[in-house]
């Protein structure tokens, strides 16, 4: 169970509703574009030889559907495609080719191809990542692409990131202090280094999607938004004050105290960031705050 | 009908930071977005920006580099606001907390880039570009501006004066990509465009998916001049999969290209025999192209970049992140493999005619960041320009349309002033396929409505161009049959790549417009197939093929009539700088459909100085 549809939570994306939904213009077109690319591969068998992908050097994607007003998409499905291999190629990759050869309709987020933009958080063979900065010869065939779990398919594999922005927002998410200088204000290089990680984040909601504590409870922060806090609240250049205004927003209900250290989102992160390390850390300032004023 | 004072078209950089300013001085600003503000391709900028900030560094050395660099086609007035304004602006995202790397005493720190006499290049590890849209971004958050995500621009609305310098701008149409539906926003002050870059004019680029260059399109068919179109800056070392790019510090560190014949061809055949691989980005780009021709590339296509005699300890201290970025966008451990590289289409310097305050020739429009051309760059942009590009021009632009003064602009726009006409020899007619003043709905370029001679109110105009569109966009669903937009739209980045690269000749540039018209005659043909009104991104990237089109043609054209070789254009039959002729900008303005061709003067008078044009030479 990984996605959600308005309207009907449950039992839809179960892996055997698949079907082949393509018609025969696309199976008679992929026919073709396979032969091609068949050709094209033979050339470069040699190398490609050790190399692990099906015989006819193409790469079987079953990947998430749904339309909320197209008949015969309303139903969640999966659909097939083969796409011929080449060397480097990733799952965002895959997906264009096969929006580009086979069905324009096939719909996600992308821009950048290159994980900065944060739009392509998948859930690829059961596990959060960015199609662009995942190879398919990294991953197991076929190769299921599903929509980011916990959160309202809007269509196919796009999400609704309302939430998620929201969530983000909720934290004072700007650069706020009481003196500033004239000119430049000056930082340490080592609190520069303390708060670089944190400001690595392209808001993909891979980690939030993770989440178990996130999906169960819906006003948890969550662990982007902790971590934008987390690059605030350690920022020397914000001041002691700001400091505890921003600790107050951390320890409310739904803030730093739900999370249960569980190290999914550190794990899915595209960028790296030790997210669950940062929460920790966030408790530790938060009980160390709480003596001082007792 | 949506209505705000100020409407910023893309919030990159320069959309960011124009909306901040036009809300500073006093407006009701909006941004309209297809992507989510963070989503920009600002994000991927990587060196840092130039100012000068430092005791030995001055503006006025800044400028001068900057002119040098553009190969004296830049304009003073320009350049000398970006090289005066930067420094500010720096401070001021330092004081919206951006992450700016940090010397010992906590300063700033700043690098030495290309092209600069000084190390004026302030920069936030090798992420400069994500930190400065992520600063901004909250700086928007901050004062709750609103956002319209998601929401594809289409169209101008702009009066129908005979003459573009009378028209003025009123707002703008856009498509809510979410739901479907189309809706009109009336701007009371000005419309800005920060739409970015066009590289998907090219299928090899370093630019984002979304960089389809739809606002230089949008105010070229409203009448507004694109200036300098043909100056394309290449990378020279891009992965040949995705176009993602491999820093120059590879070969500032020592790194090494060689042939398929494992020949290290920069010097064994003597296209730089004193730098080398450090030869400047358009140098190595043709030396790379012309071993590929020769066949002397790896699977016909690529060189290697090998970095693995620098030694495991000094490749992950210096460059860690180009051995993630071989893996896991290329599949190659540089630590174990040479990187396969390309050139790769990166940057244009030209694109929609603009003052030194972001204005444009009809009143009420602007232009800041990538998009416009004010210019800044003339014929190259030299590495850490274009992020101070987008805070001055971006910042400037918000202030003049928000009724800020800032003074009378120097730089003229429009037909007005000293300009002349200029001619090109096509071997097909270029612009619209169908005869002027013809009904060509899909295509965006016409409409039913006739011209009512600007007398017209405003939301009259607004609500004229959402009908159009309206049509457009009905038309596009209604049809069950037909060509689609991707086929199009590779059959003429394959095109561009092949004919109008850093290689460029008679012959191959008139192909290129040959390709170009049976590209815009088939698009006559196209048709979407999803039919959703959810999430259709066919529609959009149907749309934005046509834009597409435009600019190609435009680049082309620009490339065809400029025979010289000046900064990042490079042409066979005259190789090199003509400043007898060519001390000009190439101008295109859509007339009935039909591109004309005109040039201005440049402008190398400064403030307190003029310019004199050098042989650039490093
Ligand atoms: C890989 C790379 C590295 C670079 N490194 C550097 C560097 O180190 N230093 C430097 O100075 N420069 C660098 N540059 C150049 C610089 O980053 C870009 O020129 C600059 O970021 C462009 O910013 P922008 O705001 O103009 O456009 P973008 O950031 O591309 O934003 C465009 C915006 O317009 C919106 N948009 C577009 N069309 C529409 C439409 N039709 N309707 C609604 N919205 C629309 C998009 O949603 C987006 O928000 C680099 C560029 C690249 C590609
Ligand atoms: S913290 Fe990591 S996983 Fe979460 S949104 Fe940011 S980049 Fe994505
Ligand atoms: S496409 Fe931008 S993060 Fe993957």
């Amino acid at each position: 169970m990984s996605t959600q549809v308005p309207e009907q939570t449950e039992e839809e994306s179960s892996a055997d509703t698949e079907s082949q939904s393509q018609s025969a213009a696309q199976q008679a077109r992929m026919e073709k574009k396979r032969d091609r690319a068949a050709q094209r591969d033979q050339q470069r068998e040699a190398e490609e030889a050790e190399r692990e992908f099906s015989e006819d050097g193409t790469y079987l994607l079953k990947v998430f559907r749904y339309d909320p007003e197209i008949a015969g998409k309303q139903e969640p499905r999966f659909d097939e495609f083969h796409v011929p291999y080449h060397t480097g190629m990733t799952v965002l990759d895959a997906l264009m080719y096969a929006r580009d050869e086979y069905d324009s309709s096939l719909t996600f987020r992308h821009s950048c191809r290159q994980a900065v933009c944060g739009s392509d958080a998948l859930f690829v063979n059961g596990r959060q990542r960015l199609g662009c900065k995942t190879q398919l010869s990294d991953l197991e065939e076929p190769v299921r692409i599903e929509p980011l779990p916990h959160q309202e398919v809007v269509k196919d594999l796009v999400v609704d990131m309302e939430h998620f922005y929201d969530q983000m927002h909720a934290v004072e998410p700007y650069f706020q202090t009481n003196d500033l200088p004239e000119g430049e204000q000056l930082q340490s290089r080592e609190n520069r280094e303390k708060i670089k990680m944190s400001t690595r984040c392209i808001w993909c909601g891979a980690c939030m999607s993770s989440c178990n504590i996130a999906a169960g409870d819906n006003k948890y922060l969550g662990p982007a938004a902790i971590n934008k806090a987390y690059r605030f609240t350690m920022d020397e250049r914000e001041g002691e004050d700001m400091k505890e205004h921003r600790m107050k927003i951390m320890e409310q209900e739904h803030g730093v105290w739900r999370c249960q250290t569980q190290f999914s989102c550190t794990e899915v992160c595209p960028k790296d960031i030790p997210l669950t390390e940062h929460i920790q850390e966030l408790k530790r300032e938060a009980v160390k705050n709480n003596l001082k004023f007792w | 009908m949506h209505e705000h004072d100020v409407i910023v078209v893309g919030a990159g950089g320069a959309g960011l930071r124009a909306a901040i300013a036009a809300q500073e001085e006093g407006a009701d600003v909006a941004i309209v977005s297809k992507l989510h503000p963070v989503r920009s391709h600002t994000g991927a900028a990587e060196g840092g920006i130039n100012a000068a900030l430092r005791e030995g560094d001055s503006w006025e050395k800044h400028a001068y580099d900057t002119m040098k660099g553009s190969d004296y086609l830049g304009d003073a007035p320009a350049i000398e606001t970006l090289c005066k304004d930067s420094p500010e602006e720096v401070i001021q995202l330092e004081h919206w907390g951006l992450a700016f790397s940090r010397d010992e005493d906590g300063r700033m720190s700043q690098r030495p880039f290309g092209g600069m006499s000084f190390p004026r290049t302030t920069y936030a590890g090798a992420e400069t570009g994500h930190q400065l849209l992520h600063t901004m971004y909250e700086q928007l958050v901050k004062r709750g501006i609103q956002v319209y995500d998601e929401w594809y621009v289409t169209r101008l609305a702009v009066s129908d004066e005979e003459d573009p310098t009378d028209r003025e701008c009123h707002g703008v149409v856009a498509y809510d990509i979410k739901s479907g539906g189309l809706d009109a926003f009336r701007a009371r002050d000005g419309v800005i465009l920060a739409t970015g870059g066009p590289g998907q004019v090219f299928d090899h680029t370093t630019n984002a998916v979304a960089n389809t260059g739809d606002g230089p399109a949008m105010a070229y068919r409203a009448g507004v001049p694109l200036e300098d179109m043909e100056f394309i800056q290449f990378h020279p070392t891009t992965l040949p999969s995705t176009g993602v790019l491999i820093t120059e510090g590879v070969r500032g560190e020592g790194g090494i290209l060689y042939n398929e014949n494992g020949e290290r061809f920069m010097f064994e055949y003597g296209y730089a025999n004193n730098d080398g691989e450090l030869a400047s980005r358009d140098v190595v780009s043709r030396a790379e192209l012309t071993e590929v021709n020769a066949g002397r590339g790896i699977e016909d296509e690529y060189v290697h970049l090998d970095m693995r005699h620098l030694g495991e300890e000094r490749i992950i201290d210096r460059l860690e992140n180009i051995v993630h970025l071989a893996e896991d966008f290329e599949g190659v451990d540089p630590l174990e493999q040479p990187m396969p590289v390309k050139p790769g289409q990166h940057y244009a310097m030209g694109g929609i005619e603009t003052d030194e305050n972001g204005e444009t020739c009809i009143s009420g429009l602007y232009a800041a960041g990538e998009c416009a051309c004010a210019s800044v760059h003339g014929s190259n942009r030299l590495g850490g320009n274009a992020l101070p590009e987008l805070t001055v021009f971006g910042k400037r632009a918000g202030q003049h349309a928000a009724g800020g003064d800032l003074g009378t602009a120097k730089i003229e726009t429009g037909k007005r002033g000293d300009w002349e006409t200029g001619e090109v020899d096509t071997p097909v007619e270029p612009g619209d396929v169908s005869a002027p003043g013809e009904d060509v709905v899909a295509d965006g370029s016409g409409g039913t409505t006739t011209s009512s001679g600007g007398s017209l109110s405003p939301e009259k105009y607004v609500q004229r161009a959402l009908d159009t569109e309206r049509e457009r966009v009905e038309s596009l669903l209604e049809k069950d049959e037909g060509r689609q937009h991707a086929e199009i739209r590779a059959d003429v980045q394959k095109s561009m790549t092949r004919n109008v690269n850093v290689f460029r000749e008679e012959a191959g540039l008139k192909q290129a417009l040959r390709d170009i018209r049976d590209a815009r005659e088939k698009y006559q043909d196209v048709y979407v197939a999803d039919k959703s009104s959810t999430f259709n991104t066919d529609l959009i990237q149907t749309i934005e093929t046509r834009n597409v089109l435009d600019l190609a043609e435009a680049i082309t054209l620009g490339a065809l009539a400029r025979d010289e070789f000046r900064g990042a254009h490079w042409r066979k039959e005259n190789q090199e700088r003509r400043d007898e002729v060519w001390l000009k900008h190439t101008m295109l303005s859509w007339e009935d459909g039909r591109p004309d061709l005109w040039y201005r003067p440049v402008v190398l008078e400064g403030e307190n100085k003029t310019y004199e044009p050098k042989v650039r030479s490093y």
